[in-house]
């Protein structure tokens, strides 16, 4: 029981904070029909950011600067980067964050060196906040949950209910109509892109002190991101959440799962000392999203929830 | 109704044209192969040599994918890696020289890698090539991370985080090449290469190696014709998988241990700049690119601390500007040339090459003094014995001065192209 209320918590942790990125990322993709593969190296971007703020101030203010800043660099990479390249197909434009990946990681590197730096907790956040079977409960986990659940609510009301999130709807699937419509298109794309970017800047700035922010952690979260996006269906939030959640469920749970493949097919004569039987759940949790992803991508090529072919 | 008869103009290459297109070529890679060794180059420069016949056979077989098929990977390391295991585990069965292994001579790895590239390819391809643009990508990415964590699952069959080493001097010696020296590694590289070349460029000749660009260009009409794109595509990736086995075959008697980082994005990801770098719109493009990037990756690391950031510069910009890549340029210039229209663009290209120049120094020297900052060893770049400190005003301006006349240069040429275009 212990286990599994434990496992719940973090996984829907987890979940919420991926969600974040993979918003960004789905608002990206239904507007320009490409997967921004340096996504998550805004998510790295806005963690370092916040290091940084918070040396000169304090976490309060890094937590609004810092996304502000990322959603920045992400506009300049639209208006004078992929702009460009967009005449060019999905594949150069593919290719062209893959590189950028590439450069943002070496970038870091020069800036905060290649090991992980020490970005922690807000002291105000950092106490035990209630014990649950004897354990305690640290309180900025929770507080990940309040920002990550206040910003879901916020982006729901920004999609519809506002009149800017009306014509955001209508630029995805009708840019050309829209933009006969008297509104500048290529502005509302370069809004959007540094709006995803500034999301991914928000998941870094507090997922980069619970986890660990280090040169590496674009690449661990980048290729996870992806395929919560490509599970839940290309262009779809709802479909997006669904698959956060249950990729963060899933690899929380499962790393808190000891038992070993003997255990499970033992009655198929598979012993613990094999070689196959000695692999637990737990090792192989780093594995489960992209089985995952194979699996969904063979069985519906749509994803969970998406209405389009991807 | 006319009793008209068209008469076609025939556009099949004559016999000489096709001497001098097809196999003219080859017979100089195969000249230029056999007289690098006459040269005498050190142990270091024949590792480098060695390294890049294994690029070149691996660049190609990812091209057959990208550039041929329109098929975006971002794991084909992972048929690389999974032949040159299996060609790790055969050596090792030959060196124990139990029953029919004995037999077999090591310098017959790269078939061996081959046939189980093949046979990965086949079994993962089935699930993967049943969708094509960014599905199959994001598939290709997702294997790449299952293949790759599974390799650190089972000790036996990679060996963990050591992977698993052999000896190339065991078995049969092969048209008397022991495979102990690295002149005798050499050639047995340079036959591999030229194998695998050939065979890549023969496979573009076959009716499924022009199927496949038919298939990148227009799936649906294809259709229309009769072939079904989803096999085309798998089969087309079941050959990429095979040759990019057979350079992992080459690379198992060259290193002689595969490790599962063999295995990761990170291989799949360095092919894939070679070859867009190289250029994947021409059959030669990934040869030039896996040459260029080869010997980047081993000498440039020697001098600056910055490589992989200008690898990344340099892959950005040709995907900003250059999509053709270097093949692209090489040929865009002999066209220029041969057809006698130097003397039109001999100004605008000064200026192109003068404006390029002044960038690059720019950002040479941004990158270099932001490193020796980072490091933090108090090391300062001393270009020409100009000593520039991270904190002084000279840095900051060759830093921004030939930045901006250079962006300037640049600018003024491509308007000027413009002008001339329109």
């Amino acid at each position: 029981m212990e286990t599994v209320v434990f496992a719940l918590l973090n996984g829907v942790i987890y979940g919420l904070l991926l969600f974040m990125l993979s918003s960004g990322l789905t608002l990206i993709f239904s507007m320009m029909g490409v997967l921004n593969f340096a996504h998550a190296s805004f998510y790295m971007l806005g963690a370092y950011f916040a290091y940084t703020l918070m040396e000169g101030s304090n976490f309060w203010i890094a937590l609004f600067i810092a996304p502000v800043l990322v959603g920045l660099a992400g506009m300049v990479v639209e208006r004078y980067g992929l702009r460009k390249v967009h005449a060019r197909g999905h594949v150069a434009e593919l290719l062209f964050t893959f590189g950028l990946a590439y450069l943002i990681d070496e970038v870091v590197k020069i800036f905060w060196g290649r090991t992980a730096v020490n970005y922690k907790v807000p002291e105000l956040l950092d106490f035990p906040l209630f014990t649950l079977y004897g354990a305690q409960y640290p309180a900025y986990r929770i507080f990940i949950l309040l920002v990550a659940i206040l910003m879901l609510v916020a982006l729901w009301y920004l999609l519809r209910r506002t009149r800017a999130g009306l014509i955001i709807q209508a630029a995805l699937t009708h840019p050309h109509m829209v933009g006969h419509l008297g509104h500048n298109v290529p502005m509302i794309f370069m809004m959007v892109f540094g709006a995803g970017c500034a999301l991914a800047g928000l998941a870094g700035v507090i997922g980069g002190n619970y986890f660990i922010t280090d040169p590496a952690m674009a690449v661990q979260m980048g290729p996870i991101v992806f395929v919560v996006v490509v599970v839940g269906g290309l262009g779809s939030l709802e479909g997006a959440f669904i698959a956060a959640m249950l990729i963060g469920l899933l690899q929380t749970s499962a790393v808190s799962i000891n038992a070993s493949l003997a255990d499970i097919f033992g009655f198929l004569g598979l012993a613990g000392t094999s070689e196959v039987g000695g692999i637990t759940i737990a090792s192989m949790a780093p594995m489960l999203p992209f089985l995952l992803l194979v699996l969904v991508l063979m069985v519906r090529p749509t994803g969970l929830m998406g209405d389009r072919e991807v | 109704m006319t009793d008209m008869t068209t008469t076609y103009v025939n556009l099949a290459p004559s016999r000489a044209e096709k001497f001098r297109q097809r196999v003219l070529p080859m017979i100089l890679f195969a000249l230029a192969l056999a007289v690098i060794p006459l040269f005498g180059p050190s142990r270091t420069t024949l590792t480098l040599m060695n390294h890049m016949g294994i690029n070149i056979v691996f660049a190609l077989s990812f091209n057959m994918l990208l550039g041929r098929a329109g098929m975006l990977s971002f794991g084909h390391a992972v048929y690389l890696g999974l032949g040159g295991y299996f060609c790790v585990h055969v050596m090792n069965w030959i060196a124990a020289g139990s029953g029919i292994w004995g037999a077999v001579p090591v310098f017959s790895m790269p078939a061996f890698g081959f046939a189980a590239g093949a046979l990965a390819g086949a079994v993962i391809g089935w699930p993967s090539c049943r969708r094509a643009g960014t599905p199959f990508a994001m598939i290709s990415l997702g294997v790449a991370e299952l293949v790759a964590a599974a390799g650190f699952m089972f000790d036996s069959l990679f060996g963990g985080e050591m992977g698993i080493s052999a000896d190339r001097m065991g078995g049969h010696e092969f048209l008397g090449l022991t495979l102990g020296p690295l002149e005798d590694v050499y050639w047995y590289i340079a036959f591999w290469t030229f194998v695998g070349v050939v065979g890549m460029y023969a496979f573009t000749r076959t009716p499924l190696g022009k199927l496949s660009e038919a298939t990148r260009d227009n799936p649906e009409r294809v259709e229309f014709v009769g072939y079904n794109p989803q096999r085309v595509r798998y089969l087309v990736f079941i050959f990429a998988g095979a040759f990019a086995g057979l350079a992992g075959g080459m690379s198992a008697v060259q290193d002689e241990i595969f490790t599962p980082e063999n295995l990761s994005l990170v291989p799949s990801g360095a092919i894939l700049i070679a070859a867009y770098v190289g250029g994947i719109r021409y059959f030669t493009g990934p040869i030039m690119g896996a040459i260029v990037m080869t010997y980047m990756g081993s000498n440039l690391s020697d001098y600056t601390a910055g490589w992989l950031l200008y690898l990344g510069l340099m892959f950005v910009g040709v995907v900003m500007f250059v999509p053709d890549g270097i093949a692209g340029v090489v040929y865009g210039t002999w066209d220029i040339i041969s057809g006698g229209k130097f003397r039109e663009v001999a100004g605008s290209w000064a200026i192109r090459l003068l404006g390029l120049a002044l960038m690059a120094v720019s950002t040479i020297t941004l990158v270099e003094v932001a490193f020796r900052w980072s490091d933090g060893y108090g090391e300062v770049f001393e270009p020409f014995g100009l000593a520039l400190h991270h904190g002084s005003l000279l840095t900051w301006i060759v830093v921004v001065v030939p930045f901006a006349l250079g962006a300037l240069l640049l600018r003024q040429a491509a308007r000027a192209e413009n002008e001339v275009t329109t």
